[in-house]
């Protein structure tokens, strides 16, 4: 079983929801039903076999690559299809993991207009084939091919299955990646003619993630690795998104469907921050020095502004779309530092942001299925009309406000606090200077969604729908969907551990080879 | 996920209960006392409202477990205490929490005399305050859902209370600042309710700021360390820098004013009355707002390091809780509303704890929270009463001569407000006194050998001390005296009101009992000092610090001064306005009759402006101009820029198939050539339908030139 899952185990993962998707291909669209058994069945038999390896996965040894395949792929330019997973891609693969059947189980009654379950559940599963590729690959060549498989099938998520301006938000959003992707490859491309081996001085050609990481970026100039950096942090950057390359968000997250937002900001939004954990920062670690002070600058720009944005929203569901810009804020501070301390903080603020951020679309999606509305103004009483669902926004909201025991306080005072004494070589003063940005971000954070709470969830209903009776509390079908998220979210706020205590031996050794 | 929960399993049984010897069961079982009421408040949520009791039942009784703990915890302690001469070391457990940068931050509890002090008042006041809300929020829409949330309120507290370390003290602080927005808040069908809890909470927030960059500095300079103790030690120890700790403890001072109501964050406060009553009774003597002071006392060094303390000079502490004992206590004199009253007279007297610990008197400092709990609690109950009564809380429009209708509620009332007037010997003179002595400040007839000699802190602390007993005594009169003003025939409320009310009238009256004063002629000499024998710590992580000696002269003279404010007060209401009789139309005073009283009472009618300020100006310009420039940029200017590169790149397609492709390739080219492209032709004109895979493999193809250009300086 062992040895199983040892060789075979990352593959099946990464590929049972593709190989699930392919079977339903074959299925005649009226069959409905059988439709969506089979994708709930390829996305759970993915999180089993997720389960499985994350039981066996060696927690003493986490800072290490486990369950490692390296095999042969396209010989012409030296990349292999190497898998590997190690304490930072294990929370993440974990959320996606989870994320994706509580999609499928959302929307099992909840396809949205014009229908076509069929479509709609393929374009899942492809996805989430490209999202765990993305967190297992270890060659830039296969994670490029992973990320890149994610895009298409979220533009027509979006572009089919979206509200009024979709085709303005769908094209937006893949021609900002496309456009970062470029310039990620190139990049890649200079990493595999540049790198030498520190020993040898002979030029690597390889893009094999492990060796890369471990010269560091040995052979290539300082002022080289700034170039190649920035090339990543623009690939990169656009998908976290960072200030000023955000645009595309709120109007992807305002016009995609429900699970398509959940699932935009629970697994997407990571990939970027993800790129600069596992790539950039370790791989380039003279360009990190460099560009961290902007990167930081970046990121508390990105907190406030993000924040203040949120302020003149008056429609629900953007405003969450522009928290996002805020919360990856303080992720990429964390990363800026280029301290353990710090990135443990950005992969923990990556999975809090899943959990949290997932949550939020997923109750404005009810909220709008109830409603028919997002208008912040046109809502109101939530708690009397639907009492469960107005508390669970309210427990989202808290805990999306940084609150301490709930998950998101652990990714954001530790990356404040990780901006106080930043990596040696970066200026103290600039990085404290961020803190406390940063930490009055927090408070513009309590702002917002404090507001939204109180104008959507207290009060008395509104004339207009006090009679409604679509206004029903939440449903057997969305107590399965979320409950595990609400678990998630109370369960790491009061054990962080749990997830500190995976990434912190990766990360630890991460900076080590970097340093 | 499973795999990870049993690893945390794992860590906790590798790491914990350390290997200490143990110091009973009470001690080394501590946390039991913040658990009960935390998975009573699942408990309730969960089953509440299928119980008979609605779960009010399930929740006393986890309070009153957790007070019985309390109670054997205390007594452990005593003995503890006494068996080491030197001083007793606290009580420490610990289990593995979290590991970042290659460190394991522990959780656990640290129990010595101050957390076991407070354990004892929390739970004692919470349990009066749950058996009273059974019959105040009786019938109540969301009965249930108030006592789940009264419980958490409680275990955060308490969980606060035993923290051992930093990170653990900000999550307790922040689960009692959103139980408190919650209760705030507990009618928000109306917008005056939510709009103070929202208040309280961003209020707090913007001191949270304080809290999470003070603890960010503590951390690194203190050698990477949340712990309480090693902090304290190393500070003590003199290895932390001056300039750090005295950063950090401005911060962290930042935090204590928001929580604990201090000038200038104390706004809050006062909004926070649209509570239920039995929650402001919490939040205002056991919860809630003494978590600022108890935040000090506990990490004391960085406070006596950082403000110099012992030095002798003015600090910001002292100065900060002088400034609010004297006009926070102002301000209660223009308000109507019986509970707005009592809410100024708290920050008045944390205003007295904060001034205290500003001054080095800790251990009176620490007396004066532990009777001001009883007290406040007492009078905040006493209000409940009233106005469940009346039911109102205006005293000048519904309230007066209430003293023959509800006898019980007017004795025990009366006893609080003698004791929180500071009169003898009742429990707030014992504990005021010992401030004021703390301050050093009174050098007449022997002097005091405190830790400086704060003259201004004594004189606005006697300032003080005057007003208060002024206040107390019009809220004595325009709610117990005169003629009923109200509506109906108001009645004495039931035994499950009046038996915490009289319970907290005996701990009014003698409270005081437990720290008689060194030398004092009428106590036996053992009984002397032994609240701080037993609370003040006398170990490695508590500085060295000077206690006042107790003055006859001083006691007196506070006592007159007192004195003199209650009767200037009673000959105005009980003497000038009683004569006049009216009814509604009652003055506050000479002060508003015109000229500079006249100006001085508007101020206090708009409560010094602040509130103008922060929500009118401050809140009003972020939410308003701000946001929205910020998001018109965003739209026109960030967003504007990407819409016009997409437009231009059209256009620059458009121009190149016109120009370059149709006249140049067409045809010069291709046309020369004969016309043999008109399927190449065809797939170009697609540029212009605008479909999305057209204007990817622009981008992409605009990429690659790019790339190209890109290689080129690489290459260089």
């Amino acid at each position: 079983m062992t040895d199983f899952l040892n060789d075979w185990g990352l593959t099946l993962v990464t590929f049972v929801p593709l190989v699930g998707a392919l079977v339903m291909m074959a299925v005649p669209a009226a069959e409905e039903r059988a439709i969506k058994q089979l994708a709930l069945l390829s996305s759970l038999l993915a999180m089993v076999i997720g389960g499985l390896l994350l039981i066996d996965f060696d927690y003493g040894d986490a800072g290490a690559l486990q369950f490692v395949v390296d095999a042969r792929w396209i010989e012409v330019i030296n990349s292999r299809y190497i898998l590997g997973l190690d304490g930072i891609s294990l929370p993440l693969l974990a959320l996606t993991l989870v994320v994706v059947p509580l999609c499928v189980i959302y929307s099992w009654d909840h396809i949205p207009e014009p229908g076509n379950p069929k479509a709609f559940f393929i374009l899942m599963l492809i996805l989430e084939t490209g999202m765990v590729g993305t967190f297992v690959a270890q060659d830039l060549i296969l994670f490029f091919v992973f990320f890149e498989v994610v895009l298409l099938p979220m533009f027509f998520m979006i572009a089919v299955w979206g509200g009024e301006n979709r085709r303005y938000a769908s094209l937006k959003f893949f021609l900002f990646t496309l456009f970062g992707s470029a310039l990620m490859l190139l990049s890649f491309l200079a990493l595999f003619f540049l790198s030498t081996d520190p020993a040898s001085g002979e030029s690597l050609r390889t893009f094999d993630m492990r060796v890369l990481s471990d010269v560091a970026g040995a052979g290539i100039l300082g002022s080289t690795q700034i170039w190649i950096f920035a090339g990543m942090f623009i690939g990169f950057g656009v998908k976290v998104p960072m200030f000023p390359f955000h645009t595309w968000l709120p109007d992807a997250h305002t016009e995609a469907p429900t699970v398509g937002s959940v699932i935009l900001a629970a697994v997407l939004l990571k990939l970027g921050t993800y790129g600069f954990v596992r790539i950039a920062v370790p791989m380039l670690p003279d360009g990190a020095e460099t560009w961290a002070p902007w990167i930081g600058l970046l990121a508390v720009i990105g907190i406030i502004y993000g924040a203040l944005g949120c302020l003149a929203q008056t429609d629900m569901k953007r405003l969450i779309a522009f928290s996002s810009v805020a919360h990856m804020g303080f992720v990429m501070l964390g990363i800026a530092t280029l301290t353990d301390f710090g990135i443990n903080a950005a992969i923990f603020g990556m999975v809090a942001h899943g959990i949290i951020t997932g949550m939020l679309f997923f109750v404005a999606g009810s909220v709008k299925e109830r409603y028919h509305t997002l208008e912040i103004r046109r809502l109101g009483g939530l708690l009397v009309q639907a009492p469960r669902l107005g508390w669970i926004l309210g427990l989202c909201s808290m805990a999306s406000l940084g609150l301490p025991g709930l998950a998101g306080f652990w990714g954001e005072f530790p990356a404040i606090l990780s901006a106080y004494s930043p990596a040696e070589g970066l200026p103290v003063e600039t990085f404290r200077t961020y803190m406390v940005i940063a930490a009055v971000g927090t408070v513009l954070a309590a702002g917002y969604l404090l507001w939204l709470l109180q104008r959507t969830a207290m009060g008395k209903p509104s004339e207009e729908f006090a009679d409604s009776d679509e206004i029903v509390d939440v449903t057997r079908t969305e107590w399965l969907a979320w409950t595990p998220l609400l678990v998630g979210i109370v369960l790491f706020g009061l054990l962080p551990g749990l997830i500190f205590d995976v990434t912190d031996p990766a990360v630890v050794g991460l900076l080590a080879t970097g340093g | 996920m499973l795999a990870a929960a049993a690893l945390a399993a794992k860590e906790i049984v590798a790491h914990g209960p350390s290997s200490v010897d143990s110091a009973g069961f009470f001690l080394d079982y501590a946390w039991l006392v913040p658990l009960l009421p935390a998975l009573s408040f699942a408990a309730i949520l969960a089953f509440g409202k299928r119980m008979r009791s609605k779960g009010a039942a399930l929740g006393i009784t986890a309070v009153a477990s957790s007070f019985a703990l309390s109670l054997g915890a205390a007594i452990t302690w005593i003995g503890h205490r006494d068996d080491a001469h030197e001083g007793a070391a606290a009580v420490h457990r610990t289990v593995g929490w979290l590991r970042s940068g290659g460190i394991t931050h522990d959780a656990g509890i640290l129990v010595d005399g101050l957390s076991v002090m407070m354990l004892f008042v929390v739970t004692a006041v919470s349990l009066l305050v749950h058996v009273y809300s059974t019959d105040y929020v009786a019938g109540d829409a969301r009965y249930t859902h108030f006592f789940a949330f009264l419980s958490l309120f409680t275990a955060a507290m308490l969980f606060f209370v035993l923290s051992d370390n930093l990170l653990q003290m900000i999550v307790g602080w922040e689960l009692v600042g959103v139980c408190s927005f919650v209760l705030i808040g507990h009618w928000w069908e109306d917008r005056a309710n939510s709009d103070a809890a929202l208040k309280a909470f961003f209020t707090n927030r913007v001191g949270d700021v304080g809290l999470l960059v003070g603890v960010s500095i503590l951390f690194f300079a203190a050698g990477r360390t949340f712990d309480t103790l090693t902090l304290s030690e190393r500070i003590n120890a003199g290895e932390v820098s001056h300039s750090a700790l005295l950063a950090a403890s401005l911060c962290l001072l930042a935090a204590v004013m928001s929580k604990s109501g201090q000038f200038i964050l104390h706004t809050w406060l006062p909004d926070a009355m649209a509570g239920p009553t039995p929650v402001s009774a919490l939040i205002h003597a056991a919860t809630m707002v003494v978590a600022g002071i108890y935040m000090v006392a506990r990490l004391y060094p960085v406070f006596w390091e950082g403000m110099s303390i012992g030095g002798s000079s003015i600090n910001v502490l002292a100065l900060v809780g002088a400034v609010t004992l004297l006009f926070g206590g102002l301000l209660a004199f223009t308000q109507n509303d019986i509970k707005k009253v009592l809410a100024y007279s708290t920050v008045s007297q944390l205003g007295y704890m904060v001034m205290a610990l500003g001054v080095g008197a800790w251990t009176a400092a620490m007396f004066h929270l532990f009777t001001h709990a009883f007290f406040k609690a007492c009078l905040f109950l006493g209000s409940g009463s009233v106005s469940h009564a009346v039911h109102s809380f205006d005293m000048k429009a519904d309230m007066g001569g209430l003293r023959k209708a509800m006898p019980h509620t007017y004795r025990t009332f009366l006893v609080a407000t003698v004791a929180l007037m500071g009169l003898p010997p009742l429990a707030g003179f014992w504990s005021k006194d010992e401030i004021l002595a703390g301050t050093g400040g009174w050098g007449l007839f022997g002097g005091t050998d405190a830790n400086g000699s704060y003259i201004l802190m004594l004189v606005m602390g006697m300032a003080g001390a005057a007003v208060t007993a002024a206040y107390m005594t019009r809220v004595v009169y325009l709610t117990f005296f005169g003629t009923y003003r109200g509506h109906g025939h108001p009645h004495e409320s039931g035994p499950r009101i009046l038996v915490p009310l009289y319970v907290l009238a005996v701990f009014a009256v003698g409270a005081g009992l437990f720290n008689m004063p060194k030398g004092f002629q009428f106590w036996p000499e053992a009984w002397q000092e032994r609240f701080g024998h037993y609370v003040e710590p006398v170990a490695g992580y508590f500085p060295y610090i000077a206690h006042a000696k107790p003055s006859w002269s001083l006691a007196i003279a506070s006592v007159l001064v007192a004195l003199v404010g209650a009767g200037l007060a009673w000959r105005y209401y009980f003497r000038a306005v009683q004569a006049r009789s009216p009814l509604t139309e009652i003055d506050d005073g000479p002060v508003s009759r015109g000229g500079m009283p006249r100006a001085v009472h508007t101020a206090l009618v708009n409560k010094y402006y602040f509130d103008h300020l922060y929500t009118g100006v401050i809140v009003k310009a972020v939410k308003g101009p701000l946001a929205r420039a910020v998001y018109w940029s965003n739209q026109r200017v960030i967003d504007g820029a990407v819409n016009e590169a997409g437009r231009r790149s059209v256009d620059a397609g458009r121009a190149v198939y016109d120009h370059i492709d149709q006249t140049l390739i067409d045809r010069v080219i291709v046309d020369g050539s004969g016309r043999a492209s008109d399927g190449a032709g065809e797939s170009l004109r697609g540029m212009q339908t605008g479909k999305v895979q057209q204007y990817a493999a622009i981008l992409f193809a605009a990429a690659t030139v790019l790339a190209g250009v890109f290689m080129l300086i690489l290459s260089l």
